[in-house]
């Protein structure tokens, strides 16, 4: 992906930092670790004998084995990225991370089987209770591996297959061969080439025609040992006229050390399938988060990110879709929160390669304390790509003169029927604004959470009533320290 | 004059924006149940001194004291002010996109209240309020503000009035940009509101929402002073000649031709 050199904009008025500590709160609410106690964990560093460990481990078949070393040889002959941020990208150390790390021996099916140590964990996330209540399914990975998982009786009934990716491949291996890295080749990227060496866990989806799974299937990822490398691979595969929506979660012990993660997601919505892939990342700020994730679009399918990129140290990701069959749609729709010390560098690829297709990007971003976010985003469209719709709004808000905003937006239109929408906007909080809310009482803290509750609102309008509660928190969170 | 019963009162009040002295020494007290109309000429003062009254961060307050029921306002926050019992319905209202009506008001409510039994009545109050205005309830979901029109807008600040009982309302140029049937249902909230306890202070150009909302006193404005005040006959006196003849006795008595 060529990306081109963009604007910057950072705040130059003069108006007073209003001190609001960031992210206070999260050591006690997600920040805590458990005792590293492992069933198995590879020595720190990566190469073929580690590769070879962790396919013998999972016993894979001999395909995946030899995908994997070969996945291994692009990642090491590959240099890094030329573009975004290269020095926090060159900053990550390769040779002191752990690869795989086993916590228990198996998964389980009630988190009775689960061991009382990490299930205390996703106690305290609330993830249990979250399933009773309003899940179709559940899949909890700590570490490498998932740990547990669970689905509706009625789901598996309809045919629906919501499995960990390597329960995945064990039970359905000719589906996983004929999809897996179709929509995502470990080529892609350097990134891509890593998960595609060492990933474990993730999930596997497959929802049979005409299927549509009313209720949300949830992912957790849990990240406890430091300098843990957890690479999940997600593939989800709607097929015709099917639907569903699939959530997930990620939290990290606060470390001095830095852990990376670093996933692979792919979607496939073959002809009128519908796929919304959410998810509300709040890792600790020192998670490495690069992360790749594609869909495809066939025929009158429709594939939505619905994207919130909170905490981590730096992170890299561009949902995309490419809209290959005709009048498929694409929605991405992301926000992002940065604060002192991060780099939250996301943004949305959108390919039309099919006449008629539509896509909207929505893309909202907040800067506080210094931190600093990208919008960085492609649109193409082929020459055969006659009668589409592209519309790609970004708006930024820097809280304060120390951050940092940049858009980077690139179209790359060759067909001569499309009609384009683009508007990006940057702007801080006015100081009219504040003087109407304390005029009705609020203070001036309370004035900028309201104001910025606001700005998210479109987004948070978007997410099932419990994770918009749950949402709307974590912005406070981000915002806390002065806020009563 | 700092009788805790007084809603108002302020002491010589000097205001600057910039370098710019605009109100220039500015005495008034506003008792319970009185309404004050303050008339003036565009470019008088009379918006800079409502607002400065109320704390906005552009206006300096170079002298002078303000009292909310006898107690000293001057160093106070807007919030502040706000939870004394000041209120500011703006001339041109804010737009806080993403916040709905109902959010923005229970978190005014909120501030304002420890008690549990209010903040449960808050729906039905605001809905009492909205059929009050006449508004359609689906307004409660609208972002403030957000794409209102004009009318729409001061029907709001006067709602949100309504829902923060003030003791001392302020309001500035409310009815600039109404229609006669808005006008007369903004000027229905302000009556009402006005109660024994409650002062009320009109900033306008025109005498129209005079007929809807019978001041007590009527200020006229000029060149940053209360240059005359009298009852509601000095009004219709203003609508009759215009301010010119008072500009120029006011002149006059200056000794300036």
């Amino acid at each position: 992906m060529t990306m081109p050199t963009g604007n910057t904009t950072q705040a130059e008025s003069p108006k007073p930092v209003v001190n609001l500590d960031i992210r206070d709160d999260y050591q006690t609410r997600y920040g805590f670790s458990d005792p590293e106690e492992y069933f198995m964990r590879a020595p720190k560093g990566l190469n073929h004998e580690v590769v070879e460990m962790i396919s013998q481990l999972k016993k894979e078949p001999e395909w995946m084995r030899k995908f994997r070393h070969d996945s291994l040889d692009i990642f090491l002959s590959k240099p890094m990225p030329q573009w975004g941020d290269t020095e926090m990208l060159n900053s990550i150390e390769f040779d002191s991370i752990h690869y795989f790390v086993k916590s228990t021996e198996k998964t389980g099916r009630s988190w009775d089987d689960v061991p009382d140590k990490i299930k205390k964990t996703f106690d305290r996330l609330g993830i249990p209770e979250a399933e009773q209540k309003f899940l179709g399914g559940v899949s909890a990975q700590y570490e490498s591996e998932v740990v547990y998982h669970s689905m509706r009786e009625d789901l598996g009934k309809l045919g629906v297959i919501f499995l960990d990716m390597d329960g995945g491949l064990r039970e359905h291996e000719e589906l996983v061969r004929r999809y897996f890295a179709t929509v995502i080749p470990p080529s892609d990227n350097k990134f891509s080439a890593l998960n595609s060496a060492v990933w474990s866990g993730g999930s596997f989806i497959y929802v049979p025609p005409g299927v549509e799974v009313a209720v949300p299937l949830q992912a957790y990822f849990r990240i406890n040992a430091q300098n843990m490398g957890q690479f999940e691979r997600t593939l989800i595969i709607a097929d015709k006229g099917s639907r569903v929506h699939y959530i997930e979660g990620c939290t990290a012990p606060t470390y001095s050390s830095d852990s990376l993660h670093s996933a692979v997601v792919e979607l496939i919505a073959l002809e009128g399938a519908y796929i919304r892939y959410t998810t509300i990342q709040n890792w600790s700020n020192n998670v490495f988060n690069l992360v790749t994730k594609r869909g495809v679009a066939h025929t009158d399918a429709t594939v939505e990110w619905v994207d919130a990129n909170m905490g981590s140290k730096l992170t890299m990701k561009f949902p995309c879709v490419y809209l290959t069959g005709e009048r498929a749609k694409a929605e991405i729709l992301s926000v992002a929160f940065a604060g002192d010390g991060q780099h939250q560098d996301a943004g949305a690829k959108v390919i039309h390669a099919a006449p008629n297709t539509t896509s909207r990007i929505t893309s909202k971003s907040i800067s506080k304390g210094g931190g600093r976010a990208s919008y960085r985003g492609l649109v193409k469209a082929y020459p055969n790509a006659t009668g589409c719709k592209v519309s790609v709004e970004c708006d930024a808000l820097l809280l304060d003169e120390t951050s940092r905003s940049d858009t980077y937006p690139t179209m790359e239109i060759a067909s001569e029927d499309v009609r384009i929408e683009h508007e990006a906007r940057v702007s801080k909080i006015a100081e009219e604004q504040i003087f109407y809310l304390q005029s009705r009482g609020l203070s001036e803290d309370q004035a900028r959470m309201l104001i910025v509750n606001g700005f998210f609102e479109p987004f948070v309008k978007e997410l099932p009533m419990e994770y918009a509660v749950e949402m709307n928190r974590l912005i406070e969170l981000e915002m806390e320290g002065s806020v009563g | 004059m700092t009788d805790n019963h007084i809603p108002f009162h302020c002491e010589d009040v000097h205001v600057s924006i910039g370098e710019k002295e605009v109100v220039r020494g500015v005495t008034l007290t506003i008792r319970g149940g009185e309404v004050h109309a303050l008339m003036g000429p565009n470019g008088s003062g009379k918006s800079t001194f409502a607002n400065a009254l109320m704390g906005h961060p552009a206006y300096t307050l170079t002298g002078g004291r303000i009292y909310l029921r006898g107690e000293d306002v001057t160093e106070m926050d807007p919030h502040e002010r706000s939870l004394r019992g000041m209120f500011l319905a703006f001339q041109y209202p804010m737009a806080i996109p993403g916040v709905t009506v109902a959010n923005f008001l229970r978190a005014a409510v909120k501030a304002r209240t420890t008690d549990e039994a209010e903040m449960k009545g808050f729906r039905k109050s605001l809905l009492a309020e909205f059929e009050r205005l006449e508004i359609d309830p689906a307004f409660a979901t609208r972002y403030v503000n957000d794409g209102f029109s004009g009318g729409e807008k001061k029907r709001l600040e006067i709602l949100q009035m309504l829902m923060l009982k003030p003791t001392l309302a302020l309001l500035d140029e409310t009815d600039s940009g109404l229609d006669i049937d808005a006008l007369q249902i903004v000027s229905r909230g302000i009556n009402h509101v006005a109660g024994d306890n409650v002062g009320v202070l009109l900033v306008t150009h025109y005498q129209r929402i005079l007929n809807f909302v019978q001041p007590d006193f009527v200020h006229v404005f000029m060149g940053g002073r209360i240059v005359r005040s009298g009852g509601p006959e000095l009004a219709h006196e203003l609508e009759e000649k215009g301010y010119d003849w008072i500009e120029k006795e006011v002149n006059q008595m200056a000794g300036v031709s």
